[in-house]
């Protein structure tokens, strides 16, 4: 186990330290939900609801994960890395759990700058508000980890990774909402809970799968 | 150490390898060659178990750990350096004294001056080299190179030359190239693929 964490470890700082050099994601998933946000504040009709609001926050955070995805594995795919990493005698899903977690990480950084904007904005988050980003995020990740490595072996993997993750990420959607605006929000985060434990679970188990031909 | 019994693999309908059985004892190399879309590569990525046969069995007496392969490409991080690529790979490979030995190698392939530069601004005969170096890193047993020779310049490939002489008996390779006349002599088998 501590090998397999230090192997998770290990491959988790090498993302940091490889977008701290190329600065590729980070830039750009800034710069597209803070973008968002403003340009969806002058679009959304005066005296729109909270309801409304949420939903913009969360077409926001999808698109700034799915950009993050999209390039996920690109320093993988650049020089035939992944081959390497695949060969290694480490636990093959120590390779998918590491870059869920520099997704994560990243996508965390989008929203810190993301939801103080949206407060300030659009409307005060709460707790459970917060708590739903942050559930809803880890199963993005995890998700968008395995899918974005699928479609990063494939060649239209622009497309490929979209058509995939949009469809899988709706509950993700429905509970990060609920969460935000509904008086029942435990019930929401119960199953946003759900929805990571198990999709972490499939991933984690399927990854070994995508990464061999 | 290697034994291919009616090994077929297919891409979809196309067949690139048909019927194809050897042995390679421990310690032997056993030389590939062949005309493009032969099925060289796709031997070697077979033996290093990065695809699966469509067909026919590849009983291989070596672990992932004992296992070292250089590819068509490097396999390397480009924004990392030199020393960080095989750090990381050495902590994968649960290299002991895995600093020592990324050293001892980068000096051996000329590397060490460079060894603080990013691979991005290496070139591409350099980059072979730091490839060989990860191959190399874990000493493996079962040493599979895929056109070795690319790319690197006389001073580059009489180093390898000189690695594969010095392992020769002792570690098991099996090798492509498109240069035969360079290894033959330390060949134990031939495999000549159509």
């Amino acid at each position: 186990m501590t090998g397999y964490l230090a192997d998770v470890s290990a491959l988790t700082r090498k993302d940091f330290r490889l977008e701290l050099r190329a600065k590729d994601t980070l830039p750009a998933m800034l710069l597209f939900v803070l973008s968002a946000l403003v340009v969806f504040h002058f679009a959304l009709p005066q005296g729109t609801g909270d309801d409304a609001a949420f939903g913009l926050l969360w077409i926001a955070i999808v698109f700034t994960a799915l950009l993050g995805l999209s390039r996920a594995w690109a320093p993988e795919s650049e020089a035939g890395a992944l081959d390497g990493l695949v060969l290694a005698p480490c636990d093959r899903s120590a390779i998918w759990l590491a870059k869920t977690l520099a997704t994560l990480g990243f996508l965390a950084v989008a929203e810190l700058v993301a939801l103080p904007a949206f407060a300030l904005l659009y409307a005060p988050l709460d707790g459970a508000a917060i708590a739903g980003v942050l559930l809803a995020s880890f199963g993005i990740s995890a998700v968008g980890s395995l899918l974005s490595a699928m479609a990063a072996a494939s060649r239209g993997r622009e497309v490929i990774l979209p058509l995939l993750l949009l469809p899988l990420s709706i509950p993700l959607v429905v509970g990060g909402v609920g969460a935000g605006i509904s008086p029942e929000s435990g019930k929401y985060l119960l199953f946003l809970g759900l929805y990571d434990a198990i999709f972490a679970i499939l991933s984690w188990a399927s990854f070994e799968y995508v990464v061999t031909e | 150490m290697i034994t291919a019994n009616d090994l077929e693999k297919r891409y979809g309908r196309k067949r690139v390898l048909r019927g194809l059985s050897f042995e390679l004892a421990r310690g032997g190399l056993l030389l590939t060659t062949g005309p493009n879309g032969s099925g060289k590569t796709t031997l070697l990525r077979l033996v290093a178990g990065l695809v699966v046969p469509s067909r026919g069995t590849l009983a291989i007496d070596a672990t992932r750990a004992e296992l070292g392969y250089l590819g068509h490409e490097p396999m390397l991080y480009r924004n990392l350096t030199a020393l960080e690529n095989l750090d990381l790979f050495g902590r994968l490979y649960r290299v002991p004294d895995r600093r020592e030995r990324a050293g001892m190698l980068l000096e051996r392939f000329g590397l060490w001056e460079a060894r603080g530069e990013r691979v991005s601004a290496y070139s591409r005969g350099m980059m072979q080299r730091l490839a060989i170096c990860r191959a190399l890193l874990h000493d493996p047993a079962l040493l599979v190179l895929d056109e070795p020779f690319t790319a690197l310049d006389e001073e580059g490939a009489a180093l390898l030359d000189r690695e594969l002489r010095t392992a020769a008996g002792q570690r098991t390779v099996l090798l492509s190239s498109h240069d035969p006349e360079r290894v033959s002599a330390l060949a134990t088998q031939r495999l000549a693929l159509a």
